[in-house]
């Protein structure tokens, strides 16, 4: 029987099974930060042991990074001595850092990949669940405590079981203003945030092949938000397209070798998945949460669900509650305050250059504040270079430096209590973006459109406004 | 790691279900450097209003009930990977924590501080909340090396699943990093004898 994409590139890289159905796996690539790092970095001094491999690892800082006057010295005090110890840390355990002020600093979901760091057929690793973003590669790459940092830093390697398969296939095509973060909102509102757990999931089908990398990356970011251990894509055209010629990538006959090997990883014919799902890419319209869990989603022009077959009727009256929302009623139109358009879901330079085009000519709403927030400085760069803040910023959106920024309520950069925000991200559990916050997640084309009207809207209809 | 064999103690009801890490311990409490004293903010949005009054509503803030046991609503710990949940779990004084299941990045986070995530049937976790209900002194008693979860109100006594390897660990208290560095041989030989495209 054939294997997965998933069976081939975990099974290279068991190093032994032992009694208990464990294994222990090897770790290719190991991104680390501030936030999970420090007390890994402990461990290691505590058992007097040094770094495995040093050429294994790479760290950067941004969760906790301002993403104004990045130039400066960071003002919060508990922030600036997490991102200060990390700088400690690499200089004595030897780890390559690209920190607060270097060209490569920024989101460490978006930096692996744009350096091709990230690439097919490699287990990857970081202390942030997100990491599952790279499987869009084809690599298997998911997120630990910091116990596992720990460990890989110390062994390089991890003892797991290992997970079940499912493959999530979207078939067709996307009708214009339906993007890559509308099937991955529709596809865990389908599953609920605990549908994948135990799971490894593969996205296939017409409707995934045809995505950019950015727009995979998107999808496969989001597998942790239904409880997947990952996510991962088969490699193609469009993977070896994006990563040729990029600053860690293989180069000449390595290259070659590389593109020949990772042209065998993706799923044979006749491999077994313990699960699967099919869904019409044309049934995806563009989606909103309207709850406390990236779960709790719906097409924009849809009515709140009083209870469903995943979500229990105290569940959603408790996301009702803080949310001041009411069950059975739309979100559409509703007055929203902020707009927050990053994180390693959908800051990268794609998703910049579709506001950008959205936008136009328009402004965003006086009602309205809007950050837009590049995932990395060279994703910055780019967007300056092709003008890109210069427009956002004409059009009264902010234009900030790289990192985690309002996602997760650690940075400045923070939703006050009781606001709506409509924002790229990834996750609307309470308090996320801030103590009271109250999150709407969506795609930088539903985002940008809420900057615009200054409340939740349907892209479409914009998209249907003459120039 | 502290080992884990038998507990008997009363438990503390927390009837919600997806209860994510940020709930748990939010983000702005991630910036220690230590593992230590990430309990006083365990449900730290639950616990206390923005003024850091007590919310006389959440449980914790409810002194009939106490206990090293919290039952929680299915897919506990779901969300961020952070570590720091099970810090404050452990450190707040909670040694097992049971609910019909658990998100995949906190099951290990928990086995890797010591407390055991213990899965049990959707129906045994609705019995459990009612007889902690009806009386929230009831007590509970976790036999690891049997694998056994006695209610002793009811008298019903169920097993639960774990696997030896992490088993033995938890009786023992050792972490998976004692086992690994045991293997640095295997390691080093696969290092040696594979094909390898990550570093080119």
């Amino acid at each position: 029987m054939g294997k997965t994409l998933f069976d081939k590139v975990w099974d290279a890289h068991v190093v032994t099974e032992i009694p208990g159905g464990n294994q222990v796996l090897y770790i290719d690539r190991h991104l680390i930060h501030e936030v999970t790092s420090p007390q890994a970095f402990n461990g290691l001094r505590r058992r007097e042991l040094p770094l495995l491999r040093k050429d294994r690892i790479v760290a950067t800082a941004d969760h906790n990074v301002p993403t104004k006057d990045q130039d400066k010295p960071i003002s919060e005090p508990l922030s600036a001595k997490q991102v200060r110890m990390l700088t400690e840390n690499c200089a004595e355990f030897d780890v390559p850092l690209y920190g607060l002020g270097h060209p490569y600093q920024g989101i460490v979901h978006v930096i692996g990949p744009e350096l091709g760091i990230t690439r097919p057929g490699i287990t990857m690793v970081c202390g942030d669940s997100h990491t599952s973003t790279h499987g869009a590669f084809g690599a298997v790459a998911f997120g630990i405590g910091t116990s596992q940092v720990e460990q890989v830093m110390a062994t390089q390697c991890l003892l797991l079981t290992k997970p079940k398969k499912m493959r999530i296939n979207v078939e067709g095509d996307l009708s214009p203003g339906v993007t890559a973060k509308d099937i991955i909102l529709y596809v865990i509102s389908k599953l609920g945030t605990g549908g994948g757990t135990g799971y490894f999931v593969e996205y296939a089908g017409s409707a995934i092949r045809a995505l950019s990398m950015e727009g995979r990356m998107t999808i496969c970011n989001m597998s942790i938000e239904m409880g997947a251990r990952g996510g991962l894509i088969a490699p193609d055209q469009t993977t070896f397209d994006y990563l040729a010629g990029r600053e860690f990538s293989p180069q000449g006959k390595d290259w070659e070798a590389a593109v020949a090997y990772w042209k065998t990883l993706p799923t044979d014919p006749d491999a077994n998945f313990d699960v699967e799902h099919t869904y019409r890419a044309e049934e995806i319209t563009p989606m909103v949460t309207y709850g406390t869990n990236p779960g709790m989603g719906m097409g924009v022009r849809e009515s709140i669900p009083v209870s469903s077959d995943i979500h229990g009727a105290a569940g959603i009256a408790k996301a009702m509650k803080y949310m001041d929302l009411e069950a059975g009623k739309p979100i559409h139109e509703l007055a929203i305050d902020y707009v927050f358009i990053g994180s390693c879901t959908n800051s990268r330079i794609e998703d910049l250059r579709a506001v950008v085009d959205l936008v136009g000519d328009k402004q965003v709403a006086p009602s309205v504040t809007a950050i837009v927030v590049p995932g990395s400085q060279q994703v910055a760069k780019q967007a300056i270079a092709e003008g890109l803040d210069q427009k956002l910023i004409a059009a009264g959106f902010e234009f900030r430096g790289a990192g985690c920024s309002a996602c997760l309520g650690m940075n400045e950069d923070k939703v006050p209590a009781g606001k709506y925000c409509v924002s790229t991200s990834n996750r609307n559990f309470e308090g996320r973006q801030g103590p009271g916050a109250r999150t709407i997640l969506a795609s930088p084309l539903t985002a940008a459109a809420a900057a615009i009207t200054g409340k939740v809207t349907d892209v479409r209809d914009l998209l249907l406004q003459p120039a | 790691m502290t080992p884990f064999t038998t507990l008997s103690t009363t438990a503390v009801p927390l009837p919600i279900e997806d209860v994510d890490t940020d709930q748990i311990i939010p983000a702005r409490f991630l910036k220690a450097v230590t593992r230590d004293g990430f309990g006083e903010n365990l449900f730290r949005d639950w616990r206390f209003d923005k003024d850091g009054q007590m919310k006389e509503d959440f449980v914790l803030n409810n002194p009939l009930y106490r206990g090293e046991i919290l039952v929680a609503g299915a897919n506990f710990g779901c969300g961020s990977s952070r570590e720091h949940a099970a810090w404050a779990i452990g450190d707040y004084g909670f040694r097992v924590v049971v609910s019909s299941y658990f998100a995949d990045i906190f099951r290990g986070n928990a086995l890797n501080n010591g407390i055991l995530p213990l899965v049990v049937s959707p129906t045994l976790l609705d019995e459990i909340f009612k007889t902690i209900e009806a009386d929230p002194q009831a007590r509970f008693t976790v036999n690891l090396e049997a694998q056994t979860f006695k209610n002793e109100t009811t008298g019903t006594v169920s097993t639960f699943d774990i696997d030896s390897y992490k088993k033995t660990c938890l009786i023992n208290g050792y972490d998976d990093i004692d086992y690994l560095l045991s293997q640095r041989e295997l390691i080093e030989k696969f290092e040696q004898e594979r094909q390898d495209f990550s570093l080119v």
